[in-house]
């Protein structure tokens, strides 16, 4: 599905402050985007890696769930760089739409803007562009459909195998 | 015993499509020992094999068929090419309902008579009385096993319901109870009773809701007298020079076209597919297409007025938890007009997942707004409106004009704009539905716009005269004597009542009325 994987030590700390990124930003290296704890990392195939770390911060701002890790929005994302591998349209689409944001970002770019709020400035700028459109258009499926974040929404998912919830609390509601 | 029939035999009744309507009609003329060929456009998929996963259920199940829509509906621009949500394998839409299965009140069989003339609207009396339909109504609800008829006790209530039920009791409404479902309180008919499992839309996996796919289609089909084609997408009608149909055209599994003769024909395609089919099967005899001396092919093209309420609570709901639509209230769905609007709505329970919540709870909304809501998930109840909504000529299903599909016939393009008495009705049960939820403490509530289509009607109306409609009371069409609607495009308007058990009543009747006019030799 996805080739982010766990990050092997192999940079070190240093090596990696020495790129320029620090803090809560995204690491980017050679080809990939890790992650400031170097818990996963996350070849690109077509699009910059760059390019990646911002539609991974571009994500997170159209769906904003603190307590849900960077990791599962660059999973969300992920499915861009595949089709970009094939589609030269669509990476011509998302790199241009990730330049025009980082242009209207000012020095800097895109995410060095600090706040939410000013990117979210930026975002209401575009959001009827084709390029807003086809990532948000695609990440409210890639999102939202990991089985592994619905325990964070509070949400069981496929009950057949469990038999149902007849004896499982369909009616258990008791602060009515 | 699956009868198979030849292709070349022209004594078969030819059903199109498998679903409330095709299912039904064809397995009561099989019980009746007539012939019949039923060409279903999907696959067979059996329900054991269906998905507990909303995106590879609707990938397993729904018409994805290229089609595109217009008009001023939000649908058009929230999914520009998913005007509605139908299924596309035997069973059809049976398979991914909920199971509300309500009797039309008798004005709505006559609504221009009751509602007035209504400006802009294609208000039309349908040529039949509600008494004339009761009986058939209760052997549809009896071979249904409807909850709440023929001595069958309601479904338990769910969290979602205990929620919607504590509201109603607040505001004062007197009509609220589980429903009146086509699902198994207790195990009936060799089915299974409801196990509460949550994905009706995706298909019940313990066939405890009523569907063609493992009720009408196998005990059809144990009467040697039913074949079921699946895979078998019709594209055209043909007939000969005294205007009698003749045979229907198919591609086969590999795509290959094939005909079979027919001596009758019945469409059950549902509301976008059966006109479009009549629209694709224009000859120079009939340049306007098969049925359409008056035009109303494809014509007041109707879908309710719907719409959601969700709302967030301070303790958890877990309303996905059990039947998806788990109760109603039944007490706006009478007509008064003081209300602002003619026609009424029901309200019922409903709950999605969380990718169709994503997908549906504000359609292209994003930020903390919309990421806030979702947060609040296990906190939600929710509710959805159904209502009747205004014919109106220009909502219609049309032929693409450039578009054409694998097979090279023209792709459906579905144009809606919701009736000034729609958004007020609507508006109305937005008021109303939050008011519920506020009477309970909900903290936040939404009121979400329609979904794509779910059920689709009006497209071949039934009519008294023949240049007011597509067929007469019998769905019979007034052009061509063998020419047969059998699905919920005949609905001359559409009630505030979930469909599906007024197709079913209507099919049951007319495979009555196709026996009787076989054996006189009519047809
Ligand atoms: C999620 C959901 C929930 C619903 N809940 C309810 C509910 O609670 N109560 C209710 O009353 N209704 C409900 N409905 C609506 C109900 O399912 C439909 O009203 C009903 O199934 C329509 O019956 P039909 O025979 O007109 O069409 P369908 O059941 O859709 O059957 C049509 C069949 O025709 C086939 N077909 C189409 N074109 C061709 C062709 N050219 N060649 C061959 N085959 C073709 C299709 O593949 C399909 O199998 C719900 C619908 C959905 C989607
Ligand atoms: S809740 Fe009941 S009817 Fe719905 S899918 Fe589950 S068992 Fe079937």
């Amino acid at each position: 599905m996805t080739t982010i994987y766990e990050q092997r030590p192999g940079l070190s700390r240093r090596e990696l402050l020495k790129r320029g990124t620090i803090g809560a930003a995204l690491i980017i290296t050679g080809s990939a985007v890790i992650s400031p704890d170097r818990a996963w990392g996350m070849a690109t195939t077509a699009l910059k890696p760059d390019t990646m770390a911002t539609l991974i911060k571009l994500a997170r701002d159209i769906y904003p769930h603190d307590s849900i890790a960077d990791r599962f929005y660059a999973i969300a994302v992920k499915g861009h760089d595949t089709k970009a591998g094939t589609d030269g349209q669509h990476k011509e689409l998302i790199e241009a739409g990730i330049a025009d944001l980082d242009k209207r970002a000012g020095e800097g770019g895109y995410r060095g803007l600090g706040w939410e709020d000013d990117r979210v400035e930026i975002l209401r700028e575009i959001e009827t562009t084709p390029f807003f459109q086809a990532v948000r258009g695609d990440l409210v499926v890639s999102f939202y459909n990991q089985k592994e974040l619905w325990p964070h929404f509070g949400y069981e998912g496929e009950s057949y195998s469990k038999g149902g919830y007849i004896a499982r609390g369909f009616d258990d509601i008791e602060w009515l | 015993m699956t009868a198979p029939y030849d292709l070349n035999d022209d004594s078969v009744v030819v059903i199109i499509g498998s679903g409330a309507g095709g299912g039904t009609l064809g397995n009561e003329l099989a019980q009746k020992g007539i012939d019949v060929v039923v060409l279903e456009a999907g696959a067979r998929i059996e329900h054991e094999d269906f998905i507990n996963d909303e995106w590879d259920s609707f990938a397993q199940l729904a018409w994805l068929d290229h089609r595109t829509t217009g008009g001023g509906w939000r649908v058009s621009k929230d999914f520009p090419n998913l005007p509605a949500w139908i299924v596309k394998a035997v069973g059809g839409t049976t398979t991914h309902w909920a199971g509300a299965s309500l009797r039309f009140q008798e004005h709505e069989f006559k609504t221009l008579t009751h509602y007035g003339e209504v400006e802009g609207a294609n208000l039309l009396d349908w040529p039949l009385t509600l008494a004339e339909l009761e009986p058939y109504y209760a052997r549809a609800e009896d071979k249904m096993g409807v909850t709440r008829t023929n001595g069958i006790e309601g479904l338990p209530g769910n969290n979602n319901f205990k929620v919607f039920k504590a509201g109603a009791d607040r505001l004062g409404y007197k009509e609220c109870h589980t429903g009146r479902m086509a699902i198994n309180s207790a195990d009936r008919d060799d089915r299974m009773s409801c196990q509460q499992t949550g994905f009706c839309f995706q298909g019940c996996k313990w066939g405890a809701k009523w569907s063609t796919l493992y009720t009408e289609i196998p005990k059809g089909e144990a009467t040697g007298k039913l074949e079921v084609r699946p895979n078998a997408h019709v594209v055209k009608i043909e007939h000969d020079d005294s205007g009698k149909v003749t045979a229907v055209v198919y591609a086969d599994k590999d795509g290959k076209l094939q005909s079979q003769k027919a001596r009758i024909v019945c469409v059950a395609g549902n509301s976008i597919e059966s006109p479009r089919l009549l629209l694709n099967s224009a000859s120079s005899k009939f340049p306007d297409g098969l049925a359409n001396s008056s035009g109303q092919v494809g014509k007041n093209y109707m879908r309710h007025t719907t719409g959601s309420v969700y709302a967030v609570f301070e303790k958890p709901v877990h309303f996905y938890r059990g039947t998806t639509m788990a109760g109603i209230i039944r007490d706006e769905a009478k007509h008064d007009p003081a209300r602002g609007f003619v026609g009424g709505y029901e309200l019922e329970t409903l709950a999605l997942g969380v990718p169709f919540m994503a997908a549906f709870l504000d359609p292209g909304g994003w930020g903390r707004s919309f990421a806030s809501a979702m947060d609040s998930y296990a906190n939600m109840a929710g509710l959805w409106i159904v209502g009747e909504d205004m014919p109106q000529e220009q909502n219609a299903v049309k032929l693409h004009g450039e578009m054409k599909d694998k097979y090279g016939m023209p792709i459906p393009d579905v144009w809606f704009t919701d009736h000034a008495n729609d958004v007020a009705m609507r508006n109305h049960a937005y008021t109303q539905g939050e008011a519920l939820y506020a009477a309970v403490g909900a903290t936040r509530s939404f009121p979400t716009p329609p979904y794509p289509s779910t059920h689709n009607l009006g497209t071949n109306r039934m009519s008294e005269k023949p240049q007011d409609g597509v067929v007469n009371k019998w769905g019979q069409t007034h052009d061509m004597k063998n020419l047969f609607v059998s699905d919920g495009s005949q609905f001359t308007t559409g009630g505030a009542e979930n469909p599906t058990l007024t197709i079913v009543t209507l099919a049951i009747r007319q495979a009555d009325y196709i026996a009787k006019e076989m054996a006189a030799g009519t047809i």
